[in-house]
């Protein structure tokens, strides 16, 4: 089956076909990483601007290896240092950036709906890299990609994604596509971190974390903003901490020896996650990196593709 | 100048008359209903056989911008956009710039409105001062200028003891309080009701609760204070409860709905369209069948646009930082023929009394009736008309819209004010 989208917007649109056609070119391009000359000709001639309007280190840095590696021209745009601080608005910025013909415009924005608005007005493709609390899919691509090499498939896999499912673009991404794949998934939180509903995008829900990660083969923690705290959605740190942070001493007790500790980062080290659990034998954590650019790689190989690129 | 409007099907709520007559205007005035009336020398000849003769109707919760927001809608434009929507009079919203909580600001939109309006404009004053929420407007004399009714719409008075001064000091003029019932705290930071959508968007939602509490609380104080309090767009199933069991229980609260939380829910904000964003938000199927009943069993006693223009650069954005709000007065009456009266949810003549007969009666109005000596407003329908909504040709100055490219069976084919036909070119 081939690619005919011209854009990555989210994984609520993608059929499982797509997802694991996605998956499997990113596995075959793994292998460039422990290349000795890490580049290969595939986009030769095409271009890529990375259109940051938030702040990231790892899905920023990671496109802009991935279209590298692909030999790519890859422009890095941010917010600051450009004509957004003189006011000029973002849907003229993105047009105006389109009208240099770029193959492909990766887009992080804080609003929801920010990719989809981009795809609508320019006709090159779009690749959402995280929009508001909406989705962030080429995460949850790698955080497949990561999955089935570690467990060698995903049929009948449980996942407990913990934490802020309510604010979290990747708790949204992670459901449709596990859900997609035959996987389910059990959402843990708060409740007031918990969106409504949320069942009815085929998530299981639980408020305590001993219960979710009991039966498990994958825990995904997420990352705690600080500004929940003043929102009143929870009453401290310390309390989060000491109820919700996965602990060595939780897991022993009450997760399976083989379950994968995940984490999209940035990890709030001591919060949501122990240290001895990040840099721990069950986390996967940095697995999750390295196979974003390889992720990051397909996607973009995909979508030039599509537009007549000359294929890997 | 005299107008006979010949063979209509002419429904007049306030008379319960649904018949066959002919409607002769003179002076500006209903002159008499029969049939086969003799034409007087001199008379305008309109043969409405096959149409809808009814009494004017009333668009009692409008945004015509002006003063201060003249880009989006002029007192010019918006009443042109109302003459062609079928509408004989609307009321303006205080939330100009300067805000209408002062005679001056009031005289200012009569005086504009005497010379540019195409149809009749009830200005609405402010509550508090600047919209503030924190100290009354000069409700003495905003009453005195003209206002017909006393509102902070878009924004909720959130001070329960001011709004109950509001409340008693205006009892003496005759004039309702209309209530933006929206507890702003619930609502902060919200683009969308909160529900199955906003959840899978990720984008913040408020919850049906923030319209409930304060609706709740609105009618607590009208008992309280004896005050009628009017709820605005009213766009949830516990409105209509609230307001309902309020009724029952003798207390003075009426209701509108708008168009568009008729006949829209949530889902339509899956299209990421700026142009389905609006407060209150767009609720839920089962918010959308509470809505109707309370329309169809007086509940809700009359249906208004909120027509709220702003332009595209307000709208072509992020969805998060998009105004609030959509143009209503030229899809409105089509809107509503279309898919609750000719689907069988609404009887006709329901549609008819909740925009004329209602607002007339629940704003101490002239019109909503067709009584011998009445204003000559009119509106004629056509019930057969087949119209797509073409943004590009509203003469509403913008055109933000989720209706474009709708395909309507029925709507306004004839405006008349105060007995002169209000013809607008069309575009």
């Amino acid at each position: 089956m081939g690619w005919t989208r011209k854009d990555l917007l989210s994984m609520r649109e993608l059929d499982a076909g797509e997802i694991t056609l996605l998956v499997d070119t990113a596995a075959s391009l793994q292998e460039i990483a422990s290349r000795d000359i890490k580049k290969v000709p595939a986009l030769r001639g095409k271009t890529v601007v990375n259109l940051f309007y938030e702040s990231s280190t790892r899905t920023r840095t990671s496109f802009e290896i991935a279209g590298k590696w692909l030999s790519a021209d890859v422009i890095n745009f941010s917010a600051s240092g450009s004509s957004t601080t003189k006011g000029e608005s973002f849907i003229d910025t993105a047009k105006n950036i389109a009208a240099m013909s770029p193959d492909v415009v990766v887009v992080r924005h804080s609003s929801a709906g920010a990719a989809d608005l981009l795809a609508r007005e320019l006709p090159c493709s779009i690749v959402n890299a995280g929009d508001g609390a909406h989705e962030h899919p080429t995460q949850a691509l790698l955080d497949l990609l990561t999955i089935r090499e570690k467990k060698g498939h995903f049929d009948g896999l449980h996942v407990a994604i913990v934490g802020d499912i309510a604010h979290s673009r990747v708790a949204r991404s992670d459901i449709h596509g596990m859900r997609k794949l035959g996987m389910t998934v059990t959402v843990a939180g708060p409740p007031t971190l918990i969106p409504p509903f949320v069942q009815e995008l085929g998530a299981k829900v639980s408020y305590r974390l001993e219960d979710a990660i009991g039966d498990v083969d994958v825990i995904m923690m997420l990352r705690l903003q600080q500004e929940r705290m003043t929102a009143g959605l929870i009453p401290s740190l310390r309390e989060y901490a000491r109820f919700w942070g996965l602990t060595l001493d939780k897991l022993a007790r009450h997760a399976r020896p083989d379950v994968l500790i995940m984490h999209p980062g940035p990890v709030n080290r001591g919060i949501e996650l122990a240290p001895e659990v990040a840099d721990g034998p069950y986390s996967v954590i940095l697995d999750q990196v390295s196979r974003g650019v390889a992720v990051r790689m397909g996607v973009l190989l995909l979508l030039a593709g599509h537009k007549g690129g000359d294929g890997a | 100048m005299s107008l006979l409007i010949r063979s209509g099907r002419v429904i007049d709520p306030a008379n319960n008359v649904d018949a066959v007559q002919d409607v002769l205007i003179e002076h500006g005035k209903i002159s008499r209903l029969g049939r086969h009336l003799e034409a007087p020398a001199d008379v305008e000849v309109v043969d409405a056989k096959g149409k809808i003769v009814c009494p004017g109707f009333i668009d009692m919760h409008v945004h015509l911008r002006e003063p201060g927001q003249e880009y989006k809608e002029t007192v010019a434009t918006g009443t042109r956009a109302a003459a062609a929507g079928g509408f004989t009079a609307v009321c303006c919203m205080a939330n100009t710039s300067p805000v209408n909580d002062n005679g001056a600001v009031t005289d200012y939109i009569l005086a504009k409105a005497k010379v540019e309006g195409l149809v009749r404009v009830y200005p609405i004053g402010a509550v508090t001062r600047n919209l503030r929420g924190e100290e009354l407007a000069e409700l003495a004399e905003l009453a005195e200028s003209g206002c017909v009714a006393f509102s902070d719409d878009g924004r909720c008075v959130m001070n329960a003891e001011l709004y109950r001064r509001a409340m008693e000091y205006t009892l003496p003029f005759g004039a309702p309080i209309i209530s933006h019932a929206e507890d702003s705290a619930l609502s902060a930071g919200a683009s969308i009701n909160e529900g199955v959508v906003s959840t899978e968007l990720g984008l913040p939602g408020q919850p049906a609760a923030a319209e409930d509490v304060m609706v709740a609380r609105d009618i607590l104080l009208a008992e309280l204070t004896g005050a009628h309090v009017h709820i605005a767009h009213a766009s949830t199933a516990g409105t209509v409860r609230l307001v309902r069991d309020a009724k029952a229980r003798g207390i003075r609260v009426t209701a509108e709905v708008t168009p568009h939380h008729l006949v829209l829910t949530e889902d339509a904000v899956r299209s990421w369209d700026a142009n389905t964003k609006m407060a209150p938000p767009l609720r839920t199927k089962r918010d959308v069948e509470a809505l109707i009943e309370g329309l169809v069993d007086g509940t809700i006693d009359c249906i208004a646009t909120d027509h709220a223009p702003h332009a595209l650069s307000e709208k072509e954005g992020e969805f998060d930082r998009a105004a609030f709000g959509i143009v209503g007065l030229e899809t409105a009456v089509a809107v509503v023929l279309d898919r609750l009266v000719r689907s069988g949810h609404l009887p006709l003549a329901t549609l008819i009394a909740r925009w004329s007969r209602d607002p007339a009666r629940l704003l101490n109005l002239p019109g909503g009736t067709l009584s011998a000596g009445a204003p000559a407003d009119v509106t004629v329908l056509d019930l057969d008309a087949e119209t797509t909504v073409e943004p590009a040709r509203f003469h509403s100055r913008s055109r933000n819209t989720p209706f474009g490219g709708w395909q309507l069976r029925g709507g306004p084919w004839m405006t008349v004010v105060g007995g002169t036909i209000a013809r607008v070119a069309p575009r």
